[in-house]
């Protein structure tokens, strides 16, 4: 039975964003600072750090988490996304993301990385999903400055978009 | 904000956990999804020396059904219930009151048996386990024992539970056909913590109606099948016999108000639902 000491750092082996690594955490090391402070993957923000503004939110083996509300060493063998793997690459935006410049889906910023790891996950598993369930996701995340109309916009111009691309392919 | 120092420890069977938390003591604490409980160490409100993980314990992960009810292991996520093919069948209250618990980015994470350790006094899932007249199924290294969920919450924040003993499971009585179930709420925002919630059952024996949010923990009431006229009065006694709180959210008078009005609808809603 694996005991951990509280004294020392531990080995934490998990996906991330595709990728297998190996972190060295303290036990009481919340995800999000092992994603901030020791991989340097500054994308995910960390706003009230007690679950409640939605910030922080990656994936945790595919759903929508709180990284504020996770222990580093809770995600060992899991698989971990965060903003950073959404653009396909560095000059281009994801759909979502071109969405919400186009809709004027963000202002400042710093709620927006959370809020599209929220959505991401929503437009995978239900591809048709509407305004309600927008709006229901949306609910997991406090925006001050853009204010929520224009995030909708943006997922349902979002979720249509996704749905085209999949006609045409089929 | 960072939680204190801790030992952490993840055991490959249930024996193993128990072992470990009764090595610990007072000291020790079972996390399983965290959602209640890493903002408690976050805070620093909650500083044990030991944390015990019991998410990779299979035999903790099943949503089991018996002759007349449903049993849900201590790791089992509450998304992972919600989803669960035959919760509208068997569970149709909490189909109504899985909305109102927390988000969807919370549900992916936290437990079922996690919100009823945690005993918070506006929280649905409690609410709805002693509305349904469920039981919690308890471990410890010595013995075992079941009690029920009206007997098992005992204060805010405050349960039954003893050192080195967690929660296994905990059972819901299975919904009877010719039953009525509704469950509303009012918080600031959805997702809030509930200033008030009710839970409400018409059945053959008559009606029972649960309330969080108002007392130090959920409470539950049995009533008579009622007319349209005596439902007032049968409220009005039941918001006076609750010891209401008064916080920052809500006056204690206000949150009386909210008894008389949301259990009235509550109640009438399962009347409707029965028919």
């Amino acid at each position: 039975m694996p005991r951990m000491n509280a004294a020392q750092r531990h080995g934490v082996d998990f996906t991330l964003n595709g990728r297998r690594v190996r972190a060295e955490a303290e036990n009481r090391m919340l995800l999000s600072d092992l994603l901030r402070h020791e991989i340097g993957l500054t994308g995910t923000h960390v706003g009230c750090e007690h679950g409640v503004c939605g910030a922080c939110t990656v994936q945790i083996d595919g759903k929508p988490a709180r990284a504020c509300l996770t222990l580093a060493q809770q995600v060992r063998g899991s698989d971990v996304r965060t903003v950073e793997a959404l653009a396909p690459d560095p000059a281009e935006l994801s759909p979502l993301q071109a969405a919400f410049r186009r809709h004027h889906g963000l202002q400042c910023g710093f709620c927006t990385p959370g809020i599209l790891m929220s959505l991401d996950a929503l437009l995978r598993e239900q591809p048709d999903a509407g305004r309600e369930d927008i709006r229901e996701h949306l609910s997991g995340h406090l925006c001050r400055c853009t204010g929520y109309a224009t995030i909708v916009e943006a997922a349902l111009a979002a979720a249509e978009e996704q749905r085209k691309e999949e006609t045409t392919n089929a | 904000m960072k939680p204190a120092s801790f030992d952490f420890i993840c055991p490959d069977t249930l024996d193993e956990a128990l072992s470990a938390l009764s090595e610990a003591g007072g000291d020790g604490r079972i996390i399983a999804g965290g959602q209640s409980l890493v903002p408690m160490l976050n805070m620093r409100l909650a500083r044990p020396g030991v944390l015990i993980d019991i998410m990779r314990l299979e035999a903790l992960r099943r949503i089991e059904t018996s002759g007349d009810g449903i049993t849900v292991g201590a790791a089992v996520r509450q998304a992972e219930l919600e989803a669960w093919p035959n919760l509208l069948r068997d569970l149709p209250l909490l189909t109504a009151a899985f909305p109102w618990i927390g988000h969807v980015q919370t549900r992916a994470r936290g437990t079922v048996c996690g919100s009823v350790a945690h005993a918070d006094p506006s929280a649905e899932l409690p609410l709805s386990l002693v509305t349904l007249g469920g039981a919690v199924s308890l471990r410890s290294r010595k013995q075992k024992r079941k009690v029920t969920a009206d007997d098992f919450f005992i204060g805010m924040m405050a349960t039954d539970l003893a050192e080195g003993e967690m929660i296994e499971a905990v059972h819901f009585p299975k919904a009877r056909p010719g039953s009525g179930y509704a469950f509303r709420e009012v918080g600031r925002r959805h997702g809030d913590f509930a200033i008030v919630a009710c839970a409400a059952v018409a059945d053959d024996k008559g009606l029972r109606l649960g309330i969080a949010g108002v007392d130090d923990r959920p409470r539950v009431f049995a009533l008579p099948a009622l007319d349209d006229d005596q439902f007032e009065d049968a409220l009005n006694d039941i918001a006076w016999s609750l010891n209401a709180r008064e916080d920052i959210h809500a006056s204690a008078r206000y949150r009386r108000e909210l008894v008389r009005n949301l259990g009235r609808e509550t109640l009438k809603e399962a009347s409707r639902c029965r028919a």
